[in-house]
C-alpha cells in the first residue's frame, strides 16, 4: 500500500458515483417518496408542539386499508378506479389517525410517546390480523399499481440531462406530488397566517393563546393533515410502489422519516433533502450490485456484503441523529401538552 | 385488609384496562368475524377467550408454556421498566434481544460439547455482554449527544436484524442444513427442570425481578437512577451525574434485554436462524407499561401476556381467530394506561394518581437535549 492508496480510493470512488448517476437518480425519488411524506408529517405535527412517533403505524394502517380498498373493489369497478379509491381510502384512514393522535396528545394530554408506541403496536396487530382473516385465504391479488409516467425515450436518452428529468418526471403520480408539497408546506409554514400560528403554538403556546390563537384547533388541525400526509405515504408503499401489502412492510420507515425531519432542522425543504439522502442510501445498495465497480474499489465494494448495503440507511441515521441533533433546535414546546390557566 | 386496599389502588387502573381492552378487542372479533367463510358470530369472542384461557392454564403443559413464554416477558419488561426509571424509553429490547440471542448461540454452540456448568453460564454471559453492549450504543450517544433513543434504538433494531443475517449468513453457517443457523446449543442449553419444558431460564428471570427490586429500592445506584428520572437537574445539582446514569442505565436495560435472548435461546429455541421471533421487543414494552415500571407489577403482566402468548395458538387453531388480536390487545391496553382519563370516567375510580412520573421526562428529551439540560418546556 503507497501513500496515495487511500485519496486515489476517494478519487475512484467519486468517479464511480459519477458513473452510476444515471442508474441512481431515477431510483432515489421513488425511495425517498415515503419518507419525505413521513418527515412532512413529523414537520406538521413537530411545527405545531406534538411529538408524533407514530408515524410508522399511521403509514403501516394506510398502506394497508388502501390495499384493502383496491382488493376487495378491482373485480367490480375495474383496477385504475379502485386504486384511487384506495389512495382515498389511504389518506382517510391517516387523517382519521392524526385525529386519534390529536385527540391523545392534545385533548387527554397522555404522554405523546407512549400514544405513538401505542399507534405502532396497534398498527402491526390490526393489519396482521385483518391480513390474515381477509387477504391471506382469499388467495387473490389485489389491483395493481398505479402506471407511472413515462417520458419519451429521445428526453430520456440526453446525456446529461436525461437522468435528471427521469428523476422527476418518470415516476408516479404520489411520487411526483411530493414535490409539490415539500413547496407548498414550505411557503404556507413561514409565508402564510397559517404558518405563524402553528410556529406560535409550537414555540410559545402561552403567548399564542393570549393573543387569541386557539391552541387546540390549531394542533388539531396540524396532525389531522400530518396523518393524511403519512397516509398518502402509505398508499405509495401499497397501490403505486409495490402494488401488494406484506405485515410490517414499513421497515422503519416512519422512524427514519422522522430522522430526515431532524437532519432538515424542522423545515419542509430541509426535510425533503434529509428523505433524498436516506433514499440515495438505499440506492446506492441496490446500484452497487447491478452495476459493481471496477479494480481495487470493485474489490472492496464487492467484499462488503449486502446486508450492509441494506443496513446502510438505518445506521446512517444513528449516525445523523448522533451528529447533527446537538445543533439543531426543536420548537420550544415540543411534545409540551397544553393546559389552559385554571383547567388544568 | 389496609394493604389489600392500598394495592388495589395500584392496581386498579391496569386491571380496568385489561378489562376495557378485552372488551373491545371482543367487538372487534365480531365485527370482523362477518368477513370471514363462517359468517357474524356474536359469541365468537367468549369462544376465543376460551380457548386462551384452555391453552394458558388448561393443563400442565399449558401452564409450564405460560411460564416459559413468560421469562423472556420478565427480562424484557425489566429492560423497559429499568429505563423508564431514568426517564429512558428503550425500544430497543428487540434488537438487544437479538443480540443477546446470536451472543449465545454462538458461544453455546462452540462449548457443545463443554461440560454444561462450564457451556451454559458462559453462554448465558455472552448474551448479557452482548445485550448490554448493543444497549450501551443508544445510550452513550444520548447522553453525549442528545440522540433520543427512541428513533436510535429502533434503528439499531433495524440493522441487528440484518447484520445477524449476513453473520449467519456468512460467518458462522453450520454445515448440513438447507437453510442458513448456527449449530446446536448442545450441552449449552439451560437444563429442564420440570415436565417437557420448564427451563431454568424462568427460575432467574423470577430473581432477577428481585435482584432489580432490591437495586432499585435498597442502592445508592437505584436513588440515583430514580432521581435523574425524576429531575436531571435536581439530580446533576445534587452532584449526581445524568450523563453517566442515563448511559449506565441503557446498558443495564440491553443486559437484562441480552438476556432474555439468551435464556429463550439456550432454553427453547438452541440454534439462531435469521427471523426468530422478535416479538418480545414490543411485548416488554405493554409488559413494562402494565406494570407501572415496577419488578412486581412486571411479574404479573409477565404472566397474563405469557398466558396470552401461550394461549394463542390453540385459539387460532380451534376458533381461526388470527393470533394477532393479541398484538391488538396488546396497544389497546396501553392505549387505556395512556389515556387513564377514560378509564377513570368509566369506573370512576379515585385512587391517588398512579401515573408514571419519569415518563414526562421520556418526552421532554425528545429533540436532542442531553439529560443536564432538560428544555424548559412551553413558557
Amino acid at each position: 500500500m503507497d501513500l496515495l492508496a487511500i485519496p486515489r480510493l476517494v478519487f475512484e470512488f467519486a468517479v464511480y458515483l459519477l458513473t452510476v448517476l444515471p442508474d441512481l437518480l431515477p431510483i432515489i425519488l421513488a425511495l425517498a417518496t415515503p419518507l419525505a411524506l413521513g418527515a412532512l408529517c413529523g414537520v406538521l405535527n413537530e411545527r405545531s408542539g406534538v411529538v408524533n412517533i407514530g408515524i410508522e403505524g399511521m403509514m403501516l394502517m394506510s398502506a394497508f386499508f388502501g390495499y384493502l380498498t383496491g382488493f376487495a373493489l378491482h373485480q367490480t369497478v375495474g383496477s385504475a378506479v379502485a386504486i384511487w379509491l384506495g389512495i382515498a381510502v389511504a389518506v382517510g384512514v391517516g387523517a382519521l389517525l392524526g385525529l386519534l393522535h390529536a385527540w391523545l396528545s392534545v385533548s387527554v394530554r397522555a404522554d405523546q410517546i407512549i400514544a405513538g408506541t401505542m399507534m405502532n403496536i396497534a398498527a402491526l396487530g390490526v393489519t396482521g390480523y385483518l391480513n390474515r382473516l381477509i387477504i391471506t385465504p382469499s388467495g387473490r391479488g389485489g389491483a395493481g399499481v398505479i402506471p407511472p409516467f413515462r417520458i419519451p425515450p429521445e428526453l430520456a436518452d440526453l446525456p446529461v440531462v436525461g437522468p435528471i428529468l427521469a428523476m422527476f418526471l418518470d415516476q408516479g403520480p404520489i411520487a411526483m406530488s411530493v414535490i409539490v408539497f415539500v413547496l407548498v408546506l414550505q411557503f404556507g409554514l413561514f409565508r402564510t397566517r397559517w404558518g405563524l400560528r402553528t410556529r406560535a403554538v409550537g414555540e410559545h403556546p402561552k403567548a399564542a393563546d393570549t393573543l387569541g390563537i386557539d391552541v387546540f384547533r390549531q394542533r388539531y388541525l396540524n396532525v389531522i393533515l400530518g396523518g393524511a400526509l403519512a397516509g398518502l405515504a402509505g398508499a405509495f408503499l401499497t397501490l403505486e410502489s409495490t402494488g401488494s401489502f406484506q405485515n410490517g412492510m414499513t421497515g422503519g420507515r416512519g422512524f427514519i422519516a422522522l430522522a430526515a425531519m431532524i437532519f432538515g432542522r424542522w423545515t419542509p425543504v430541509g426535510s425533503f433533502l434529509g428523505a433524498l439522502l436516506f433514499g440515495t442510501a438505499t440506492a446506492f445498495g441496490v446500484v452497487v450490485s447491478v452495476r459493481p465497480a471496477e479494480g481495487d474499489l470493485g474489490v472492496i465494494l464487492r467484499s462488503i456484503p449486502t446486508f450492509w448495503y441494506a443496513a446502510l440507511p438505518y445506521l446512517l441515521t444513528v449516525v445523523i441523529l448522533a451528529g447533527v441533533v446537538g445543533r439543531s433546535v426543536p420548537p420550544a414546546a415540543d411534545g409540551v401538552p397544553y393546559a389552559k390557566e385554571g383547567k388544568a | 385488609m389496609t394493604r389489600l386496599r392500598a394495592a388495589w389502588r395500584v392496581a386498579s387502573i391496569p386491571v380496568y384496562s385489561i378489562l376495557l381492552a378485552l372488551l373491545v378487542a371482543a367487538v372487534v372479533i365480531i365485527v370482523s368475524s362477518t368477513f370471514t367463510a363462517t359468517g357474524f358470530d356474536p359469541l365468537l369472542p367468549l369462544a376465543a377467550y376460551l380457548r386462551l384461557l384452555i391453552g394458558a392454564f388448561g393443563s400442565p403443559s399449558g401452564i409450564s408454556n405460560t411460564l416459559v413464554a413468560a421469562a423472556p416477558l420478565m427480562f424484557g419488561g425489566l429492560a423497559v421498566g429499568l429505563g423508564l426509571k431514568a426517564g429512558l424509553f428503550n425500544i430497543g429490547v428487540a434488537g438487544q434481544f437479538l443480540v443477546g440471542a446470536f451472543a449465545s448461540a454462538v458461544v453455546g454452540a462452540s462449548l457443545a460439547g463443554a461440560p454444561m456448568l462450564v457451556g451454559m453460564p458462559l453462554a448465558v454471559l455472552a448474551g448479557a455482554l452482548a445485550g448490554a453492549a448493543y444497549g450501551f450504543i443508544p445510550g452513550f450517544l444520548k447522553a453525549r449527544t442528545g440522540a433520543h433513543e427512541v428513533v436510535t434504538t429502533i434503528m439499531l433494531n433495524n440493522a441487528a436484524t440484518l447484520l445477524l443475517t449476513w453473520a449467519v449468513n456468512d460467518l458462522v453457517r453450520a454445515p448440513g442444513f438447507t437453510f442458513p443457523r448456527t449449530a446446536a446449543v448442545g450441552e449449552s442449553a439451560l437444563p429442564v427442570l420440570i415436565g417437557r419444558n420448564l427451563h431454568l431460564g424462568v427460575v432467574l428471570a423470577v430473581v432477577a425481578i428481585f435482584v432489580v427490586r432490591w437495586v432499585l429500592d435498597r442502592t445508592t445506584l437505584g436513588f440515583e437512577i430514580r432521581t435523574v428520572g425524576l429531575n436531571p437537574e435536581a439530580a446533576r445539582y445534587a452532584g449526581m451525574r445524568p450523563v453517566f446514569i442515563t448511559a449506565l442505565t441503557m446498558t443495564l436495560s440491553g443486559l437484562l434485554a441480552g438476556l432474555a435472548g439468551s435464556i429463550q435461546m439456550l432454553g427453547v429455541i438452541g440454534f439462531y436462524a435469521p427471523g426468530i421471533t422478535a416479538s418480545v421487543g414490543f411485548d416488554s414494552i405493554a409488559v413494562a407499561l402494565l406494570g407501572r415500571s415496577d419488578p412486581i407489577g412486571i411479574l404479573f403482566a409477565a404472566l397474563l401476556f405469557g398466558a396470552f402468548r401461550a394461549g394463542a395458538p390453540l385459539m387460532q387453531i380451534e376458533t381461526s381467530v388470527p393470533i394477532e388480536v393479541i398484538d391488538i390487545i396488546q396497544a389497546l391496553v396501553i392505549l387505556f394506561l395512556a389515556a387513564d382519563l377514560i378509564v377513570r370516567r368509566l369506573f370512576r375510580v379515585r385512587a391517588a394518581k398512579p401515573e408514571i412520573a419519569e415518563l414526562q421526562t421520556v418526552t421532554k428529551t425528545w429533540g436532542g437535549t442531553t439529560p443536564s439540560t432538560t428544555p424548559g418546556g412551553g413558557d
